[in-house]
């Protein structure tokens, strides 16, 4: 391993990004290898695996056993829930959102790829693409996560046979390109052997493109933003009101989007007023511009009143305002979400009174086929939903914004998080409305 | 690893790419303020160790030029370090904040809790700490606790309900989409909340370094007199060690965490400068947990059940 600075080290970005996969494609094997390779397996951990796993009468380590932190896990031997790991290389660090391939694995799917910048999406190569993988391609494009990989895995029992890969990878290319994945990578990989994960595998000469962590480590994280609606939640209003700061009143927040400058003429929503940015403070430090994901304060010229909950937004790419709500829903809660359903809605720093006026319809992920009118919604249901807030929103659409066109809903009554939603026409290519009597259900 | 050192990221040449360090910074600063914004009587756990200094450290940018508008709780367990209660009540007056004490000792004293056997007070926290968050009616407790640290912690959230008991219910727990946190809580449940969640042991020492941030020294290579028990170099002292069978030397060590003495070992080390630190950590092959953490060997599942109880 090559010796870092600090500096060096610390001037590394950031890539968030998910895994997804079913039980046995060798999901906990790849992640296994990209910790183990990465060196983020320290040697007490390997140990604590080697003990716990020779406790249990096995011969070789369960790598299983590092991923699975909770005592129900590893007693039954099933991921409850995702988990968050970390590790790094000299040129970049990441976070992983280690989502279970379990039956519950839409809500988890969609939390995992709710913050992902990049989702790994295995597939079994003697298997190809499966309902499976439909389902995953679905949700990474539903969740506009930007970039896609296709890992096909264990090319070592199709004897690394090109024809195979090139064969899925076009399929679930043309596949995810109709949804409008944006961007998808197809590496064949075999996690068990170590083939392209880590290092360029021997067994493939066909394949030229890059293994799966140089692609990790070399993957745009920070997007175009000149074009990008700019977009501040306000959070919480800074006033020391101390002799050293007697007229200091800061707007504090994180621009969900777009980039902020000094001089700009900006709107407060829901109210409308306008005014001037006169300066921008980035923790401490005066700056005459700020992007997204930056957390700010900023001072206007006017002594308006803002409060949290508002949304800062430039005067002349202001989105609308409305009470009704229209939005693809992800259900994570046990409990249905129905029609009538009276919940309290976050968007932004902002929590409203809703109501959920309809359900028009529930979405089948094998098929992308949409079930009219299905009553209600439950746990890992995917579906379209009217909502009626109490006071306006500016919600954009999530197709263009996914932190302001994104919310949760919650119970009134007990805090419960129900859903997750995307405001707007988000799914790329619905299938027109089945009649109710081809829908023979789902059930996961 | 064979990956070797870029010397152009390709693809993040974008002016607006955030260094992984200005990222995590920016994360826990919204984290703090979303605290700031939701909760009547937020508190920060602070036991003068590098996650509770760091996390006062953002605390302070967060709502700068005001001042940090949460008190500070310190467990004291009766234990502790001299330099890392010098170091608190220095900071505590350095800020102007108001410090709350929750006492181990007091409710040994009292006939509440009663010493183990082993002598470790790591465990005994958890009552003098649930008991002070109910009767100050702390509704959000900030933790420094990373994901990274232990593989129970890998699973907890960034807003962590806990119910009166201040329990915690892995199964239970709510799922986080976006950045859109749920404090919502009855009465006398409250959140514990973990700016640092995303961070890990290096993060925090390339933060520590590049804020310039002041620690305790016992963060830092020093001489100090020592004892072996259990694989670890334990400090002597009046808390109880060394007993028969253990003999003191003089050795030069550092501390990676900073808990109760009784169960915080120190590890062999030269690193006196902060560089030297990040150095040390970086080529190290153990966590910092399992170099330096007792409590955390007792089972499979220490952490887990100690969260369970209500531990942070």
């Amino acid at each position: 391993m090559s010796t870092v600075t600090a500096e060096e080290l610390s001037a590394t970005t950031l890539l968030r990004f998910a895994t997804a996969g079913s039980v046995d494609d060798g999901k906990s094997t790849l992640v296994g290898r990209l910790l183990h390779d990465s060196k983020s397996v320290l040697a007490d951990q390997l140990e604590a695996v080697e003990r716990a796993s020779a406790g249990r009468g096995q011969d070789t380590p369960d790598l299983a056993l590092l991923t699975d932190g909770l005592r129900a896990e590893r007693e039954q031997g099933i991921t409850i829930d995702v988990a968050y790991r970390y590790f790094a290389t000299p040129r970049r660090r990441f976070i992983l959102a280690d989502t279970p391939g379990h039956v519950q694995y839409t809500r988890n799917m969609v939390t995992g790829a709710s913050t992902a910048e990049l989702t790994v999406i295995l597939v079994d190569a003697r298997n190809g693409v499966v309902e499976q993988t439909r389902r995953h391609a679905a949700i990474a494009a539903l969740l506009r996560v930007p970039h896609v990989v296709l890992a096909v895995n264990k090319m070592d029992l199709v004897d690394y046979r090109e024809p195979v890969f090139a064969a899925i990878a076009e399929e679930f290319t043309a596949y995810a390109t109709e949804l409008g994945v944006p961007e998808v990578t197809a590496i064949p990989i075999s996690a068990l052997a170590g083939d392209n994960v880590v290092e360029p595998s021997a067994h493939m000469d066909w394949y030229g493109g890059p293994t799966v962590l140089e692609h990790l480590e070399t993957v745009p994280v920070a997007h175009d933003l000149a074009h990008c609606h700019a977009r501040l939640p306000v959070q919480y209003v800074i006033r020391p009101q101390s002799a050293e700061h007697p007229d200091y009143r800061g707007y504090a927040g994180q621009i969900a989007a777009g980039t902020f400058r000094v001089g700009d003429a900006v709107t407060v929503l829901p109210s409308g007023r306008t005014t001037t940015i006169t300066g921008i403070d980035l923790l401490g430090k005066p700056v005459d511009i700020a992007w997204t994901p930056q957390s700010v304060t900023l001072l206007l010229a006017d002594d308006i009143d803002i409060s949290r909950g508002d949304l800062l937004v430039p005067s002349k790419d202001a989105p609308a305002t409305s009470q009704d709500v229209e939005a693809t829903v992800c259900h994570v809660a046990d409990q249905p979400l129905t029609v009538g359903h009276r919940v309290l809605l976050k968007h932004g720093t902002r929590t409203v009174k809703a109501i959920v006026k309809d359900i028009p319809s529930r979405l089948t992920l094998d098929d992308l086929s949409l079930h009219p009118h299905p009553g209600q919604l439950t746990a890992n249901d995917i579906g379209r939903v009217k909502i009626r807030t109490a006071e306006p929103l500016p919600a954009d659409s999530y197709a263009d914004s996914r932190r302001t066109g994104s919310f949760i809903l919650i119970d009134p009554s007990d805090g419960t998080t129900l859903t997750a939603g995307m405001v707007g026409e988000s799914f790329a290519a619905p299938e027109p409305v089945k009649d109710a009597a081809d829908d023979d259900g789902w059930d996961f | 690893m064979t990956t070797t050192v870029a010397t152009v990221e390709e693809g993040t040449d974008s002016p607006y790419a955030l260094s992984h360090l200005d990222a995590l910074e920016s994360e826990a600063v919204h984290i703090i303020r979303e605290v700031a914004g939701e909760f009547e009587k937020p508190v920060i756990l602070f036991s003068g160790g590098k996650d509770s200094i760091l996390m006062l450290h953002l605390a302070l940018k967060a709502f700068t030029p005001a001042p940090v508008p949460f008190s500070l709780l310190h467990v004291d367990t009766g234990h502790n370090f001299p330099e890392v209660l010098a170091y608190r009540d220095r900071t505590v007056a350095e800020h102007g904040l108001r410090l709350h004490v929750a006492s181990v000792q007091d409710y040994i004293d009292r006939g509440v809790l009663k010493e183990r056997p082993d002598g470790t007070r790591n465990p005994l926290q958890t009552v003098p700490l649930t008991e002070k968050i109910q009767s100050e009616r702390f509704d959000a407790v900030f933790g420094g606790g990373r994901r990274d640290e232990e593989k129970a912690r890998a699973k907890e959230r960034v807003f962590s309900l806990r119910d009166e008991f201040s329990q915690w219910d892995p199964r239970r727990q709510r799922p986080e989409l976006w950045n859109l946190y749920n404090g919502r809580h009855a009465p006398g449940e409250h959140v514990r909340v973990f700016p640092l969640s995303n961070w890990t042991e290096l993060d925090v020492w390339q933060y520590i370094a590049r804020e310039n941030i002041e620690l305790p020294e016992i963060y830092y290579a020093h001489e100090r007199e020592v004892f072996q028990r259990n694989n670890m170099w334990l400090t002597a002292g009046e808390w109880g060690g060394p007993k028969d069978g253990e003999t003191v030397e003089k050795r030069l060590v550092r501390y990676r965490t900073v808990g109760d003495m009784s169960c915080t070992g120190a590890v062999d080390s030269d690193a006196d400068t902060i560089e030297k630190v990040i150095t040390e950590i970086a080529a190290s092959r153990l966590t910092e947990r399992g170099a330096t953490r007792a409590d955390d060997k007792l089972s499979e599942a220490a952490m887990e059940d100690r969260k369970r109880e209500g531990y942070f």
